[in-house]
């Protein structure tokens, strides 16, 4: 399968880079799936959004990206974000009681944290 | 004498513990500097990106954005100030401040009226003291700089920026805010471990530079998603903020490299001082045994010819 190099830089730290097949994400006009040689493309992230990567050597990688924008070359993909949770770094017990915040945007933040964990909302 | 080698011992002690003090904080600085710079090095790549994909987004669209644009009469220049939370790092806020002075003056023969943001409590103290009116001021993180308090910053200046788009010579616009019409950040550039120079740089309206030997970087077109005008909204906010960032992180490592020399000079002043000071205190007591001496033997003699007759 056709492979690309993807990373994922947040503004603190490079998060993570390496070679994946495909790389998913909702840019503010809808779902976006990219795979090797993709036509060049810049995308804004919606706030808060779950980034699936389809690595080569480490399977599936799902991020939490903050306030991300997307950039798309020749086969390479990089991910921009203001800030950035992984999986192992989720709190899930305490996004599922933020889940019914009061606060739109911590709900928000608490679905796509569940989601990214791989667990039900 | 005993009371002139009591208050040099007195001395000795307080330059001894002084000194311990700023051995401290000169380690502290040391070990800080290494973790600034690993910052400095670790925020790059992001800021790198965001450059190419701005100026790929800046040749597809046609750069009417207003953080691109100069404003024809501009008449409030927003200044932000980057110091420390404290002193003790030699000559530091002092050449930061001075080049603010510099750029301030500069700002007003062209006819700009400065509006200053201030980061760091030296700074905020320095202009509260002379009694300069601050449209902003952060504090607490001069050393340790996190993006989310860059992005506060950015965002209260990106709001004035904008603001300032309608204001006319007789007062705010339509909004009804009185807004800036440019924006400059004078922050402390971390050259070295032996060099770190204040520096006053623009940041918006950017200035955009057209180079022709350049290398065609990347002539592809690309896809917007959303259309470039509303992804320029979006990334020239967060390009500001990371401006900042980079400043903020290069002046946390100056100050901590400052802090360092200093610290060092003061402990190396302390050994001289304690060096010195014992010599004295050592010549003071040989000068009291001497006298004790010469009293005793003279003592005896007096005594002596006393017994004699």
């Amino acid at each position: 399968m056709a492979e690309m190099d993807v990373q994922l830089v947040a503004v603190e730290r490079s998060v993570w880079s390496g070679r994946a097949t495909s790389v998913f994400a909702r840019t503010t006009e809808g779902e976006i799936g990219i795979l090797p040689n993709h036509i060049p493309l810049l995308g804004a992230l919606t706030d808060v959004e779950v980034v699936r990567i389809d690595s080569v050597d480490e399977g599936q990688l799902y991020f939490v990206v903050y306030g991300g924008f997307l950039s798309v070359g020749k086969d390479r993909v990089s991910v921009l974000a203001e800030s950035v949770e992984l999986r192992d770094e989720i709190d899930v017990d305490a996004a599922r009681s933020d889940l019914d915040s009061a606060d739109e945007h911590t709900a928000k933040r608490a679905k796509a944290r569940l989601r990214a964990a791989g667990q039900p909302a | 004498m005993p009371a002139q080698l009591r208050v040099l011992r007195r001395r000795i002690r307080s330059a001894g513990s002084i000194k311990k003090i700023t051995k401290a904080q000169e380690l502290i600085a040391t070990s800080r500097i290494a973790r600034a710079q690993a910052n400095v090095r670790a925020a790059r790549p992001y800021a790198e990106e965001i450059t190419r994909v701005l100026s790929a987004l800046a040749t597809a669209s046609a750069l009417k954005h207003p953080l691109l644009v100069e404003r024809e009469t501009p008449r409030r220049a927003g200044i932000l100030v980057v110091t420390a939370d404290r002193g003790l790092c030699g000559g530091y806020n002092a050449n930061v401040l001075r080049q603010t002075e510099e750029l301030i003056s500069l700002l007003r023969e062209q006819g700009k009226e400065p509006v200053l943001y201030a980061i760091g409590r030296r700074g905020v103290s320095y202009f509260n003291f002379r009694g300069r009116e601050l449209a902003g001021q952060w504090t607490g993180f001069s050393e340790q700089p996190r993006y989310e308090n860059a992005s506060e910053v950015a965002e209260t200046l990106v709001a004035a920026f904008t603001a300032g788009a309608d204001d006319t010579a007789e007062g705010p616009g339509a909004d009804g805010v009185l807004g800036v019409d440019e924006l400059h950040i004078v922050y402390t550039e971390f050259k070295s471990m032996v060099s770190q120079v204040a520096t006053a740089h623009r940041m918006a309206p950017l200035e955009v530079e057209y180079s022709e030997n350049e290398e065609p970087v990347e002539n592809i077109s690309y896809e917007f998603e959303p259309d470039p005008e509303e992804l320029f909204d979006v990334l020239l906010p967060k390009y500001i903020g990371t401006r900042i960032f980079a400043a903020l992180l290069e002046s946390a490592a100056s100050e901590s490299a400052s802090r360092q020399r200093a610290m060092k000079a003061a402990t190396d002043n302390a050994d001289e001082l304690i060096r010195s000071l014992n010599l004295q205190a050592n010549g003071a007591r040989q000068a009291q045994i001497t006298q004790e001496i010469s009293e005793i033997v003279g003592g005896v003699d007096a005594l002596a010819a006393a017994g004699d007759e």
